[in-house]
C-alpha cells in the first residue's frame, strides 16, 4: 500500500560498486489518522444537519376597499376558538351571541378531543382562532398545530374582537 | 519436551487505509458543513408538527424575543449592502465604506434606523454586548415595514420567517403580522422546533 518495493528483485548489484543502504520509505501513519479523525469529530460535531422547520401561513389579502367585509361561513360549521390568558382556551360553536361558551385547555384532551368531535360530526367545520391580547406566541402556535394535527383545512387567524365575545368570556 | 517455535508476527498495521477514511470523511464533513449564523438574541420557538424545512439561503427573518423586540436581518453579503444603500437612500443617511462592510456581515440586528450608524461603528464584541433596543413596529413609526419593503426591493426572492419566543406576548406577533400583510405580504414562515406527531 503506502511502501514502496524496496526489495531487489533480479538485476543484482554489480561488482565494484558501492553498496548504498536503502531507508524503508514506510512511514508512520497513525499521528495523521489521529488528526484525521480529530477533525472529523470536529466537523461532526458544529455540522448542523437539520434546518429548522416552519410552519407555512397564509394570510388573506386585505383589499383596503373591502374593509370588513370577509368571507361568510354558515354558524353551523363554525367553531370560534379564543385563546385567553395563562394558556386557557375559550371556545363557541355558532354565533357568538347565542351560543355557549366553554373552557377548555391546550391538552390533548381538551382542545384536541374537543375538535376532533367537531370534525367528525360536522362537515366542511370552518375555525375561527382569536388570540386575545393576553394570549402569547405559543398559544398561537399551539393553536395552528392543532388544526393540521386534527387535519382542518380551513381555518383563520382573526385578531378582531366583537365586543360580546369580550363580555362573554370576562364572566367566564 | 522440544518447544514449539511461534513466529513472531509485526504488530505493524498499516495506517494507510484507516487514513485514507478518515480524510475521505473529514472532505464530506467539511464540505457540508455550515456554520451556524450567530444570533444577536437567544429565542426559544415553540414546538409543532410541522416538518417543512427551512430553505438554506434567500431568507429574510424577523426575530421576536420574549420581551417583544423586533431583529431583523436578511443573508447574502452582496443583498446586505444593497439593502443598506436603499436605505441609506430613503431615510437620507450616508453610511462610510466601513459601517457598510460592518453591516454586510450583520446576521441580524435590532435598532432603529436612526441610531444604526451608531451600532455599526462600534467593535464587534461591543455589538454583542450591549442590548438592543429592537426595530420600532408602531403604527406612527414603523420601520420594520421600510426594512421588509426595502428588502423585497434589494432581492425579491426573500421568502420571510418570523422567529418568535414562545413566551412573546401576542400583541406584537399581531403587530408583525400587520406590517408584513400592509406591505402586501401574505406568505410566510413561522420557525418552530419539531415535535412528535400525537395520534388522535
Amino acid at each position: 500500500m503506502a511502501e514502496l518495493d524496496t526489495s531487489q528483485k533480479g538485476g543484482g548489484h554489480k561488482k565494484g560498486k558501492k553498496k548504498t543502504k536503502k531507508a524503508s520509505t514506510r512511514v508512520d501513519l497513525t499521528p495523521m489518522v489521529d488528526l484525521g479523525f480529530l477533525l472529523v469529530t470536529f466537523f461532526m460535531l458544529t455540522t448542523t444537519f437539520s434546518k429548522p422547520q416552519t410552519m407555512e401561513i397564509n394570510m388573506p389579502v386585505k383589499d383596503p376597499t373591502e374593509q370588513g367585509k370577509g368571507q361568510d361561513t354558515k354558524a353551523s360549521q363554525t367553531v370560534t376558538i379564543i385563546l385567553g390568558e395563562n394558556n386557557k382556551v375559550f371556545w363557541f360553536k355558532g354565533l357568538p351571541d347565542t351560543a355557549n361558551y366553554s373552557t377548555t385547555d391546550y391538552s390533548a384532551k381538551g382542545l384536541r378531543s374537543i375538535l376532533v368531535d367537531m370534525n367528525k360530526t360536522t362537515k366542511d367545520l370552518v375555525c375561527i382562532i382569536k388570540p386575545t391580547d393576553k394570549s402569547n406566541y405559543r398559544n398561537v402556535v399551539d393553536a395552528l398545530d392543532e388544526m393540521s394535527i386534527i387535519g382542518i383545512k380551513r381555518y383563520a387567524l382573526v385578531s378582531d374582537f366583537i365586543p360580546i365575545e369580550t363580555e362573554k368570556i370576562k364572566n367566564l | 519436551m522440544p518447544k514449539v517455535k511461534v513466529p513472531r508476527k509485526s504488530t505493524n498495521v498499516d495506517m494507510t487505509a484507516m487514513c485514507d477514511v478518515a480524510f475521505l470523511l473529514l472532505t464530506f464533513f467539511m464540505l457540508t458543513t455550515k456554520f451556524k449564523a450567530d444570533e444577536p438574541v437567544v429565542v426559544q420557538t415553540p414546538k409543532s408538527i410541522s416538518e417543512i424545512k427551512l430553505p438554506d439561503n434567500n431568507i429574510m427573518s424577523i426575530t421576536i424575543t420574549k420581551d417583544g423586540r423586533v431583529y431583523y436581518g436578511v443573508d447574502g453579503k452582496y443583498n446586505r449592502e444593497k439593502l443598506l444603500k436603499k436605505i441609506s437612500d430613503k431615510y437620507k443617511i450616508q453610511f462610510t465604506e466601513d459601517e457598510t462592510y460592518a453591516f454586510s456581515l450583520t446576521s441580524a440586528f435590532g435598532v432603529p434606523i436612526q441610531k444604526l450608524k451608531l451600532y455599526l461603528d462600534l467593535t464587534p464584541l461591543e455589538r454583542q454586548n450591549i442590548q438592543q433596543p429592537g426595530i420600532p413596529i408602531d403604527s406612527t413609526n414603523n420601520e420594520l415595514g421600510d426594512w421588509i419593503m426595502q428588502g423585497r426591493l434589494a432581492n425579491p426572492q426573500y421568502s420571510i420567517a418570523i422567529r418568535g419566543d414562545g413566551d412573546c406576548p401576542y400583541p406584537v406577533i399581531k403587530k408583525v403580522i400587520a406590517t408584513l400583510q400592509a406591505k402586501n405580504v401574505n406568505k410566510f414562515n413561522l420557525i418552530t422546533n419539531l415535535e412528535a406527531k400525537p395520534k388522535i
